[in-house]
């Protein structure tokens, strides 16, 4: 969390943790995995957006508002409360859906899609990952061929988060090796999810295929005709929304494993007092300082807009992504047997990490974008 | 107690910056490639970074953050960032910050009487002293209130006796804060004073060391009833403890980059550098286009890039009263184990050029700087004491066992230290 909140921000925050609290506690997590076939409740993330989870990135003019003036900054506090109770619904990519919506769409689509997704009656989602380097420049992408004024997309985009109750994708695709951004209804005939297996417990992933869907001038993001700077703000975004989900999932950890510590006892005494298991905790102490620090950094530097942007998204990602699964897994060892089973909580997080740590961007892509931005050659 | 003091009308931060920018340009000589590490490395004895400070003195752009009465420019923070960034293309005395600055100086500056301030802190300031620290023992570094190292009164002087190691830079300095055990018959952490100590007297004798890098930088000094004036104690008599503890707070500061006494890019401890040298490295060995060498230098950049933003993180978190001072230690271990990971980086960068290079070949430092990687996870208290600390301190987990918990220290085991080699 920053350190800085401002009292309305403070309030925001401690509104959104109490709502999840009580609506959504872990135990109710688990339940909904088995009873909501898309792993979340429609009602239950009406309710969020009317808190403001869907409008904090849209501005005033298309019917959002944010707590601060800050919008992604309120964002991280409500990504990193989820994080912290590996909560369910399309968080993610309903926000960068309706940035790019308020930031760069035409007043036809941002007046067309936005009021269904900030009430939560309709849910959109980015499409971006088609492979291996997906998020850098010259990475694997739809294909699109011109076709009179419009567009033919043809190929596969997987894995996409929320495909199977996804209304709106917004694709990335190629058109002679230049980025297009193109918002496509999933009703559109051509266009067909198909559902894959996902290791978290209530974030549902699919792949979209795209069988030669033809799409019509009206539907290029902006109309803009290279999407390269859209796609790094909204990449910047997404990026930032995971951090802050990661580092409250790995401080929320760090807690409970260390109350557990103080509380089992071994050769008479508690875990607590052995050093070199004190040890550890220190060493996850800086790891979780060091994530929630460099999450609000760049959360503060996207926000603005600031010219190391991305750079400091990427290195927020790749720092965080790079040891969050370890991490989890030394909280694992340090909880011992019980830490491995299906009723402790520690594997709903280790199944988040996982799945954040690989989409929109491995830590190994993440170096190379910024390796990128320091100029050290082409992909 | 104060560390900072603004004069009435501070001059914000864009115009002093402004104002620094020319003031550099016009008067501070250019890096010229070589970083300030090469720099103090060819000034052995610190001729040339008095000479530096001297002009930064003379300019105002000298101690910044110190108060103006004590020969500082009673700036914040803010200031003394800017400075440091603006000072990036021109020579800095950056071997000055630490200790002499930012762990003596801010420690003078917290416990000195206004006698010993004034007397002392505009020197510090201008270059014409040079401090360093007199705290580990032959007998023991992490155990720093173990010390054996006596001083006993008579009447208004102490004698010094005893022995100090891995004081860093002791044979150019000018005076030491020098740790001593002025009552055996107390626990441990109630008998220790501090005094100020004048190296270059007689009963002081100096010893170098020589570091595994071939470097004499360390030095052990032997005190053989060396006379000091009751004037020249630090704190009060017997409670240097509490003396010695705030200054492990400015060591913990200044190591982890959070000290305003910091100024000059490069300064803090080992391993960090500026951001294009393993470019450079790379270009020179023609590994840049390697996607894995590319990997490496962003995993540097990064480490370096989340350590700035830890420590702006703690240094808040420590103002609020969120956590205690001690979490100092976060950032000061973050600090070291990246050190230890950049040296990785280094290795790895390097290639054949680690093992073997050309006679004078410009990598032959990084190479040599290889066989110090643990300084900076030692130096300034183990990585292993700042996990005790954070542990017990910050999460508040049970302390260690101490078998010399409450035991007057003459009954406590612990080892000797050695008498001068003849
Ligand atoms: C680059 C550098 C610069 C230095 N500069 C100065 C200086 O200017 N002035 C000065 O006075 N000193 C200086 N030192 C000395 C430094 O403070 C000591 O080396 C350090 O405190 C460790 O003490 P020691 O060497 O006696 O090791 P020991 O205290 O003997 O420790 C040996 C090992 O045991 C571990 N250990 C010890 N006690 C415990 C415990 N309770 N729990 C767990 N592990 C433990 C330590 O972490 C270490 O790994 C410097 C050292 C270096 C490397």
């Amino acid at each position: 969390m920053d350190l800085e909140l401002t009292d309305d921000q403070g309030l925001f925050r401690e509104t959104t943790a109490k709502f999840i609290e009580a609506t959504c506690p872990i135990d109710t997590v688990r339940e909904w995995s088995e009873s909501e076939p898309h792993g979340f409740n429609r009602k239950w993330w009406s309710q969020g957006a009317e808190l403001g989870w869907t409008s904090l990135l849209v501005s005033e003019e298309h019917g959002g508002g944010s707590v601060s003036g800050h919008g992604l900054l309120d964002l991280i506090l409500v990504a990193e409360e989820q994080g912290r109770r590996v909560t369910p619904g399309p968080l993610l990519p309903v926000n960068v859906v309706a940035a790019a919506l308020s930031e760069f769409g035409t007043s036809e689509q941002a007046d067309r899609h936005l009021p269904g997704l900030l009430s939560g009656e309709s849910i959109a989602t980015w499409c971006i990952e088609a492979g291996r380097g997906s998020i850098l420049p010259g990475g694997p992408r739809l294909q699109a061929t011109k076709d009179g004024a419009g567009y033919r997309i043809s190929g596969v985009t997987a894995p996409i988060e929320a495909a199977d109750v996804a209304d709106l994708f917004l694709a990335v695709a190629d058109v002679d090796g230049v980025p297009i951004h193109v918002l496509v209804d999933a009703a559109t005939p051509g266009v067909v999810v198909s559902e894959m297996e996902s290791i978290d417990f209530v974030r549902r992933h699919g792949a979209v295929h795209f069988n030669d869907v033809s799409i019509g001038a009206g539907s290029l993001l902006g109309g803009v005709a290279d999407a390269s700077e859209q796609i790094d703000r909204l990449l910047d975004l997404a990026v930032v929304i995971q951090c802050a989900s990661m580092s409250g999932a790995i401080d929320q950890v760090l807690g409970f494993t260390l109350e557990y510590a103080f509380d089992r006892y071994s050769f008479g005494r508690p875990l607590a007092s052995y050093q070199a298991l004190k040890h550890r905790f220190a060493d996850h102490k800086i790891f979780a300082e060091a994530s929630l620090a460099t999450t609000v950094a760049a959360a503060n530097a996207v926000d603005a807009r600031a010219g190391d942007a991305s750079e400091l998204a990427s290195t927020a990602k790749a720092y965080i992504a790079q040891s969050v699964t370890s991490e989890l897994h030394d909280f694992v060892q340090l909880t011992g047997g019980i830490g491995t089973t299906w009723d402790h909580d520690l594997h709903l997080f280790i199944r988040r990490a996982v799945q954040e740590r690989a989409l929109l961007g491995s830590p190994a892509d993440h170096r190379e974008r910024i390796a990128l931005i320091l100029g050290l050659g082409a992909a | 107690m104060s560390t900072e003091s603004t004069t009435d009308a501070a001059e914000d931060v864009e115009s002093f910056r402004l104002r620094a920018r020319a003031w550099l340009a016009e008067n501070m000589p250019r890096i010229e490639g070589k970083s300030n590490a090469d720099i103090a490395r060819e000034d052995e004895n610190g001729v040339y970074a008095r000479k530096l400070q001297k002009i930064l003195f003379d300019g105002g752009f000298a101690g910044l953050c110190f108060p103006v009465e004590y020969g500082g420019q009673g700036l914040s923070l803010a200031h003394q960032r800017a400075f440091t960034e603006e000072s990036g293309p021109y020579q800095m005395p950056t071997v000055l910050n630490i200790p002499s600055l930012s762990i003596l100086g801010a420690t003078l500056l917290d416990f000195g009487t206004e006698a010993q301030k004034k007397r002392h802190l505009p020197k510090l300031i201008s270059g014409e002293e040079i401090w360093v620290q007199f705290l580990s023992e032959p007998s023991g570094g992490s155990d720093l209130a173990g010390l054996v190292t006596k001083a006993t009164r008579d009447g208004d002087i102490f004698h010094l006796n005893g022995s100090k190691i891995w004081s860093s830079g002791a044979f150019r300095a000018d005076y030491a804060l020098v740790l001593a055990r002025t009552n055996p018959e107390v626990p441990k952490h109630s008998g220790i004073t501090v005094f100020i100590l004048k190296i270059h007297q007689p009963g002081v004798e100096i010893q170098q060391i020589k570091m595994a890098t071939g470097a004499n930088e360390f030095c052990q000094e032997f005190f053989d009833d060396v006379p000091i004036p009751i004037e020249d104690v630090l704190g009060k008599i017997d409670d240097g403890w509490t003396v010695a503890s705030r200054l492990l707070f400015h060591e913990r500061d200044a190591m982890g980059g959070g000290s305003p006494y910091l100024s000059g890019q490069g300064q803090r401890g080992h391993g960090t550098s500026n951001r294009s040298d393993l470019i450079e490295l790379a270009e020179s060995n023609g590994t840049l286009g390697d996607p894995a060498i590319r990997q490496l230098i962003a995993e540097a950049k990064i480490n370096e890039t989340v350590g700035e933003q830890l420590t702006a993180r703690t240094a808040t978190a420590i103002k609020q009263g969120l956590v205690p001072g001690t979490a100092g230690s976060i950032p000061r271990l973050y600090s070291a184990m990246t050190s230890e990971r950049r040296q990785e980086i280094n290795l790895e960068i390097l290639g054949t050029a680690a093992p073997v290079w050309e006679p004078g070949a410009p990598s032959r430092q990084k190479s040599l700087d290889y066989l110090m990687r643990q300084g900076g996870s030692l130096g300034g208290g183990s990585n292993e004491m700042q996990r005790n600390i954070i542990s017990e301190r910050v999460l508040l987990m049970p302390r260690e066992y101490a078998a010399d918990k409450d035991k007057p220290f003459n009954e406590v085991l612990h080892n000797q230290t050695p008498t001068r080699p003849r």
